[in-house]
């Protein structure tokens, strides 16, 4: 049923719809609307003999996920930004014991200076922890993903991250198409764990692997993440099928066919970008736009199909490491060996917006070859400047 | 509920065989059904107290849980011993995660049994010092104010010892360790320092908080089954030492478990719901500090190259200290 509602609501209500056993959290804005709408939902006994815990940190939430979820139970928890940090050693642990745990990250920037606004870079600090990464384009997709990411997670025995951007999408209010508890319910099957905690059947579980042992748990790890992205398109079209409306997984392209020049980008941006693509085409551009949903694995080969044959690529980077390039063109750059130009274009960090003027700026700085291959957009200089002169 | 001493002992060490008891005084280790929950053929050093006290506590709780236990464990020692991949001697299911999350995993797994409609498995936690008290504090502490059902058993060998013997919060005064080194005007670890784990667990006003060592073993297993009595958050401090660590002859891991106790440096009690509840008191007129010592190369320094007795009487105080606070003092006439 199609209703207007807040993004966060909406990602609680399909989240109870897939049956979690436990719910841990520790609150973190833009995180909070999320897990106060299942502390709500518990309490009144939906769904079931679900568990919501209040744990006195992100480290103790994603701790708990760890042992409900080794013991058989469908585990979800949320965070951001600082938290997600906080229980980055819990992250490599969940992915590492193959331990299917769902958790939404309300994108947001990290500190210092402390910001609470949206960036990617919190979930892209961690890009290389083995969990997958889902990025959600709006709050329709936001929610159709979690259920996609429960199946894929218990498929493959991976933890997977739906990540959305924090108040652009947590705290917009739009139109949800939300699927019904029967929908949820003939998509997503009971979890059936692959190893559990049971005293009639003991297990041992997180032993110490050595030098003999450990690249080749290393490579079955990473040709499981690529079995990850075979299953996630399949599973998202059952889903699709069921719900009656497409949900991309691992890319969404738009009027990108025959356009000489691709942007691509994560998240709710995306949308801008759409736009921005059809004024520009309007304008005769020849351009078309990439949204980026599956981070993790990243599907090069997705990503050099949709850009043979164009003259440039410009990727939208919502996070930057200090010193070096943006950190998804530069993966896009190695899925592309001999291919066009890539252009990393920052834009959009703690919370500024991405706008459409700014992105067609952009864009036409790149059609006359004057865009460098890394920038910042809408770059305040006489900030700069002022900050420079005043150390 | 402590435990009914028992009437026949050898004298000197306190232990009795348990030939000695009558059958339902016997340990669980005497019964052919024990769960044999840590089996042999696993990796401890020679002497390990720790080995000695998890096997009793494994097997005494698996005993009160009808053999439905589940086992939570911190990176430590007693992980590495016991799982170098592909081996493994835990004969429970178990599992480990971080040296710092093993409370909170633990109570995963028990809001996973509630929400399976489980009322039968239980859950045990386990850690050595640096796992419980200093890396894994905060776990512990939400573990214990949400007063989850959850065992937590705290091997105390009073340092870091599988990283090579360095301080923790729980290392005493004086002790040398790699990080407090035995140099300078005040070699090994400060005075003054160091938490009061357990009486910091009793504040929580959890059910059920007891130290224990792993020189009294019927204790300890009576003091696992009081706690696997109760549900909610419990917790059990046990005193294991380290040869490693301690500097001790392997032969003497016991005997140093029982001098901490008869000197008061490790008083035996019981809290529930915050209160102090029971106290062992000693048997006979406390043992000066320096036989404990002594054998034990991290406290050389007091004794080479000549006595150290300032240092000696500031850790007698200690031991005096606890006798006056838990009332430790020997019956009359004993």
């Amino acid at each position: 049923m199609c209703e207007q509602i807040e993004g966060s609501q909406a990602m609680a209500r399909v989240v109870a719809a897939c049956r979690p056993d436990v719910v841990c959290a520790y609150p973190i804005s833009p995180q909070t609307h999320i897990v106060e709408a299942l502390a709500a939902m518990v309490r009144a006994g939906r769904p079931g003999r679900a568990q919501f815990v209040n744990v006195e940190s992100e480290m103790a939430a994603l701790s708990v996920a760890i042992g409900a979820s080794a013991t058989g139970a469908r585990a979800y928890t949320a965070t951001a930004s600082q938290g997600l940090l906080y229980m980055a050693e819990a992250l490599y642990n969940a992915a590492g014991l193959g331990l299917p745990i769902v958790m939404t990250v309300a994108n947001r920037a990290i500190g210092a200076p402390i910001n609470i606004w949206n960036d990617h870079s919190d979930s892209i600090s961690q890009r290389d922890s083995g969990w997958i990464q889902l990025y959600a384009l709006d709050n329709q997709h936001a929610a159709d993903l979690h259920p996609v990411a429960f199946r894929l997670a218990e498929e493959v025995s991976l933890p997977v991250m739906v990540c959305v951007d924090g108040f652009v999408l947590t705290h917009a209010v739009e139109p949800v198409d939300l699927a019904e508890q029967a929908q949820v319910d003939a998509f997503l099957p009971p979890f059936a764990p692959r190893q559990v905690l049971d005293p009639d059947d003991p297990i041992t579980i997180g032993a110490m692997v050595g030098p003999e042992a450990f690249t080749e748990v290393r490579f079955l790890a990473h040709e499981n993440a690529k079995r990850a992205l075979d299953r996630l398109p399949v599973l998202a079209a059952d889903y699709a099928a069921i719900v009656g409306r497409t949900v991309p997984a691992i890319v969404d392209s738009y009027r990108s066919e025959d356009a000489e020049m691709l942007v691509i980008a994560m998240g709710s941006v995306v949308g801008t970008l759409k736009d921005a693509v059809d004024e520009l085409r309007d304008d005769g551009a020849d351009v078309g736009a990439l949204g980026l949903v599956a981070y993790r694995p990243f599907p090069f080969e997705t990503i050099r199909a949709a850009a043979a044959g164009r003259s440039r690529v410009i990727v939208l980077e919502r996070a930057q490491p200090a010193g070096s390039t943006g950190v998804v063109g530069a993966e896009v750059r190695s899925a592309l060996p001999g291919g066009p130009p890539v252009h990393s274009v920052v834009a959009g960090l703690g919370g500024r917006p991405v706008t459409r003027s700014s992105l067609k700026t952009v864009i036409t700085a790149a059609q006359r070859g004057e865009l460098p291959e890394l920038s910042f957009m809408d770059l305040d200089t006489g900030l700069v400047e002022a900050a420079r002169s005043a150390t | 509920m402590t435990t009914q001493r028992l009437k026949f002992y050898q004298v000197g060490s306190f232990a009795v065989g348990n030939r000695l008891a009558a059958p339902d005084q016997r340990t669980v280790q005497a019964r052919p059904d024990r769960a044999n929950a840590l089996t042999s053929g696993h990796r401890a050093c020679r002497g390990c107290g720790e080995a000695l006290g998890a096997r009793f506590v494994q097997d005494a709780a698996a005993r009160a849980a009808e053999g439905r236990l589940i086992s939570v464990n911190a990176t430590g020692c007693l992980e590495v011993f016991s799982t170098p991949f592909p081996e493994t001697a835990w004969q429970v299911p178990w599992i480990h995660s971080l040296f710092g999350n093993a409370p909170s995993v633990a109570s995963g797994v028990a809001y996973a049994l509630r929400a399976k409609g489980d009322t039968r498995t239980r859950v045990l936690g386990q850690g050595g010092d640096g796992g419980t008290v200093d890396i894994g504090f905060a776990s512990l502490s939400g573990m214990f104010e949400r007063n989850d059902d959850v065992l937590f058993v705290c091997y105390d060998n009073q340092g870091y010892m599988n990283t090579g013997v360095q301080r923790s919060g729980a290392t005493p005064p004086a002790a040398r360790t790699a990080t407090t080194p035995a140099l300078g005007p005040t070699p090994g670890n400060p005075f003054g320092q160091g938490k009061d784990a357990p009486r910091i667990a009793a504040a929580h006003r959890i059910p059920y908080v007891a130290t224990a060592t792993i020189a009294d073993l019927h204790d300890l297993e009576d003091k696992v089954a009081a706690a696997m009595a109760l549900h909610g958050a419990r917790y059990l401090h046990v005193l294991v030492p380290c040869p490693l660590g301690w500097g001790s002859a392997s032969a003497e891991t016991v005997k140093l478990a029982r001098l901490a106790v008869d000197t008061a440096l490790f008083p035996l009690y019981e809290a529930r719901g915050g209160e102090v509840t029971a106290v062992t008191r000693l048997r006979r007129q406390p043992v000066p500090v320096e036989q404990y010592l002594r054998p034990q190369k991290r406290y050389r320094h007091l004794f080479e190259p000549g006595i150290d007795t300032a240092t000696l009487d500031r850790i007698q105080l200690i031991a005096d200290a606890n006798i006056a606070e838990y009332g430790l003092a020997p019956e009359e006439g004993s």
